[in-house]
């Protein structure tokens, strides 16, 4: 299933919580959630070791409107509106941790 | 369990606390509303969730309307499937004695594998 | 806010005639919202806006018509826990009319 974060890792536990839950599967960064993305953070290593169980996507606008596009942690996928689309319609369920 | 045709599995997934958003609230009346659908509805509580379901709130004071007795309405509406964070609980000095209705306590890897099982997800 | 009067007192009512404040119910408004329904108020009205009040009281909510007729038939019998029973009290659905005139907000999960 589809996992979607959009709280900033400094501020929210919604990505603690949702790795901690979830076996694995997809797991989509947008909105504040994308600074969980960026490189070089205190929160880079936790995000390595999710990359594990996760293929890991962050959201492209929402990267760039942050200044983050260039600092994006190796093997997370940016992708676009239609990415984010295509990664809702083949996952059977979503849940979006709010 | 939900294999008749036509049924899928919902699962509502709580991640607030009660009165400081709206999501519990507008999470229940989803709830109640899906309710006379038939379908095979189950709800979840994580994190702060947990607290939607403490015993003895008193809302008189915020001026809020007090849904949390609510929750024991559920069950004549057969919403029997009520499924607590373990770990959420423990966090925040809770047990199963602290809520308000009966549940079903499972650690987050359970309730990780629950919800991978479901149709249909909505998240409050 | 459309109100209605009663007794030389005043009442807000929302636009579908449910009274907006729960605490301003009394039987003679009661009796005044079931006769703009069209309903003679009988020991068995009363039975069912009675039980409706206590649900209210007990839950917070106005039940769904499915659940109000389980939960007379468990406290009242089976006789009076069916819908042709409620809806020959009620014609116009036991949830609705009898949630107006308990003055209770309309159901939740009313479909």
């Amino acid at each position: 299933m589809l996992h979607i974060v959009n709280k900033s890792p400094f501020s929210s536990q919604a990505l603690d919580s949702c790795v901690q839950v979830a076996p694995g599967g997809d797991l989509l960064l947008i909105e504040d959630g994308v600074y969980a993305a960026s490189s070089g953070t205190v929160a880079d290593n936790f995000m390595r070791d999710i990359m594990k169980r996760f293929r890991v996507f962050a959201l492209g606008p929402d990267l760039e409107a942050r200044g983050l596009a260039d600092r994006l942690i190796d093997g997370i996928t940016p992708v676009d509106y239609a990415g984010f689309v295509d990664l809702v319609a083949r996952n059977k369920t979503c849940q979006s941790w709010l | 369990m939900s294999e008749e045709p036509g049924i899928k599995k919902f699962m509502f997934v709580n991640r607030k606390a009660p009165y400081g958003t709206v999501y519990a609230l507008e999470a229940l009346e989803v709830v109640l509303i899906t309710a006379a659908f038939d379908q095979d509805v189950s709800l979840a509580f994580l994190d702060d969730g947990v607290f939607q379901l403490r015993k003895g709130q008193q809302t008189k004071g915020i001026e809020t309307k007090n849904f949390s007795p609510t929750y024991r309405a559920l069950e004549g509406y057969d919403i029997e499937k009520l499924y607590v964070e373990k770990e959420a609980l423990a966090a925040r000095g809770l047990t199963e004695d602290d809520l308000l209705v009966d549940v079903t306590v499972l650690d987050r890897k359970a309730l990780g594998v629950l919800m991978d099982e479901q149709d249909v997800i909505l998240s409050f | 806010m459309p109100n209605i009067e009663v007794n030389g007192k005043s009442y807000e009512t929302d636009e579908e005639g449910y009274l907006v404040n729960l605490a301003d119910w009394n039987k003679d408004v009661a009796d005044y919202i079931a006769k703009t329904e069209n309903v003679a108020m009988s020991e068995q009205h009363w039975e069912v806006v009675d039980f409706l009040r206590g649900y209210y009281d007990e839950y917070q909510i106005a039940p769904a018509v499915r659940v109000l007729t389980k939960a007379i038939g468990k406290k009242l019998g089976p006789e009076k826990g069916n819908s042709q029973y409620l809806y020959e009290l009620f014609p116009y659905g036991p949830a609705k009319q009898a949630c107006k005139i308990a003055g209770l907000p309309k159901p939740t999960g009313c479909v």
